[in-house]
């Protein structure tokens, strides 16, 4: 009896040493983790609770967009495009306007580019609401998820009167825009604006200071500008490591050439300047949209297109800064009614290239932080 | 793993600390969220009920809003307005329209002639995305995107609706408020 026990002692503790000098675990995150933010899969490899290598694993969401793209005309493919990237939709249908506009050598009238700057600049103060809330979510703060979908609310209240929908717009036509601004267009993106700022700053009271937030964002997932620029990383995710680079400024498209606002940018590179560039680009973004609705041209929104769209046989690229980036559309045409091959450049899938160099050496909630300040959307890294 | 370091915190953020200002601030905010709310005129009745009582009120819906689709007909005689010149089902990316024409003779001036009439019109509501090309396609107004927004059914195959039912539309079951 003696003899089974002390046994069964040394069982056990043969077990324990041996699970407590495991030299690392593999714990797999995802794909229907809630902080992934879509079907996202991670592979952690642990030492205790600290990451030492990390592994993505997408493509649950493919869909074969470009393949698609391949099979439709030009027209038809504009719908296709709101489901990128779908907190964005807005700005990826520009984007493929856009593209094909200049193909073609169309003259879009000034007052559709005024409607388009001010509807995708509410597109990305309504996508950084979004990612806003479920990155507060992720770390901790359920509030501020609430509040900035009360303000998503009144975007996605103005895109249903213009556009007939809410998330999947379907906003843009080649040449313009389906329909004009609706009568009460100016007057309920006016009162946003007035509005928005006040709601901004109840968002930094609870936020910015609260020392649970800065123990959770100051000093996580820091990248430095030079290797920010070797992995390709774009949009608000560039700049809070300090690099000026926006397409807005660099490359105008649409009205942004008429306008007059700041670019932000961080300095360390950490989740918290992250956090503080996005704010600071809502507030921005806000500026945009009322100088272009206090400036709103009148005329027609829709150029001459002709009934067949055929581009000359070539190739194009051209790009737009997304709310999460540089979304991109590479075209290649062969001078019939449909693309010989479309390629995206998606900003989510580059910018998930920084997530193993940003997380190593910290801990597991770290990477849930690290996942929400890239901002990605699995949309758009499938396709 | 490169660390950025937390700067020291000076005497004035120390006292700040210990007083837990930035915790009393916050506070501050979300208890005038919650007296805010109970007097806030948008709620319904003003008493800090924000949520829509949904089958019994329907919410209004936009008037350019993408929902289920209808063949209009012309309200005087109550014929069909479709031409059966299948642009909608050309301009459709999805696919998911068929029109189906027939040919009937009629009596111009005297002379028998055929003329192509619509015979059956299916749309496929499962495959549609509501991108409203076929809208803008239709050179009658004839089909529309309505505001109806209620096209749960019980069968795969209930999703395909024929003439009659674009025609007439689908009946929704209507809650005594």
């Amino acid at each position: 009896m003696k003899d089974v026990r002390t046994m069964h002692q040394v069982e056990i503790a043969t077990t324990k040493n041996a699970l407590l000098d495991a030299p690392e675990m593999t714990l797999n995150m995802g794909p229907q983790h809630p902080s992934t933010h879509g079907v996202l899969r991670v592979v952690l490899k642990l030492d205790g609770e600290t990451v030492i290598d990390l592994d993505c694993d997408v493509g649950y969401l493919h869909r074969g967009m470009e393949k698609i793209a391949e099979n439709r005309t030009y027209t038809m493919i504009a719908p296709y495009w709101d489901r990128l990237d779908y907190i964005a939709a807005v700005s990826n249908g520009l984007v493929w306007v856009e593209t094909v506009e200049q193909m073609i050598g169309l003259d879009v009238p000034r007052r559709a580019h005024y409607i388009r700057t001010i509807l995708t600049e509410l597109n990305r103060i309504a996508s950084h609401l979004l990612w806003l809330g479920t990155h507060a979510l992720d770390i901790g703060a359920v509030t501020i998820l609430l509040w900035a979908f009360r303000e998503r609310e009144e975007i996605l209240k103005i895109f249903e009167r213009q556009f007939g929908a809410r998330l999947t717009c379907h906003a843009w036509r080649i040449g313009g825009m389906p329909n004009d601004a609706y009568d009460d267009f100016a007057s309920d993106v006016k009162r946003f604006v007035d509005n928005f700022p006040k709601r901004l700053d109840e968002y930094e009271t609870v936020l910015s200071e609260n020392r649970i937030w800065l123990s959770r964002t100051v000093g996580i997932g820091v990248i430095s500008g030079e290797e920010a620029i070797a992995i390709g990383l774009s949009g608000p995710s560039l700049r809070g490591s300090g690099v000026a680079w926006d397409i807005r400024k660099a490359r105008p498209y649409a009205a942004y050439a008429d306008m007059d606002f700041d670019v932000p940018l961080g300095e360390n590179g950490d989740t918290y300047d992250r956090y503080l560039v996005r704010m600071e680009e809502m507030r921005q973004s806000r500026r945009i949209v009322k100088q272009a609705i206090d400036n709103l041209p009148d005329g027609p929104v829709n150029a001459k297109v002709p009934k067949l769209i055929k581009p000359p046989v070539g190739d194009y690229y051209h790009s737009i800064e997304g709310p999460k980036g540089e979304i991109g559309c590479y075209l290649v045409s062969d001078g019939t009614q449909q693309p010989w091959r479309v390629r995206v450049r998606p900003p989510s899938f580059i910018n998930l290239q920084a997530l193993k160099q940003m997380s190593i050496g910290h801990l597991v909630a770290d990477v849930v932080a690290i996942i929400g300040t890239l901002d990605i959307v699995l949309g758009e890294i499938d396709r | 793993m490169p660390l950025v370091p937390v700067p020291k915190s000076t005497f004035v953020q120390k006292l700040k600390r210990f007083f837990m200002v930035d915790l009393l601030k916050g506070m501050a905010v979300t208890l005038g969220f919650n007296i805010g709310a109970l007097t806030d005129k948008d709620s319904v009745a003003g008493k800090g009920i924000y949520t829509e009582q949904y089958p019994k009120v329907r919410p209004d819906v936009a008037p350019r809003f993408h929902g289920a689709p209808r063949l209009n007909m012309d309200p005087e005689t109550h014929d069909t307005l479709c031409i059966a010149c299948n642009l909608c089902a050309l301009a459709c990316p999805e696919d998911c329209i068929d029109v189906i024409p027939m040919d009937v003779e009629v009596i111009v001036a005297g002379k028998p002639r055929r003329k192509k009439v619509l015979d059956e019109f299916i749309f496929d509501t499962s495959r549609c995305m509501f991108c409203a090309l076929c809208q803008e396609a239709c050179p009658t107004y004839c089909l529309e995107l309505t505001q109806d927004f209620e096209l749960a059914t019980y069968s795969r195959a209930g999703f395909v609706w024929n003439r009659e039912m674009l025609e007439q539309g689908r009946e929704t079951v209507k809650y005594e408020s």
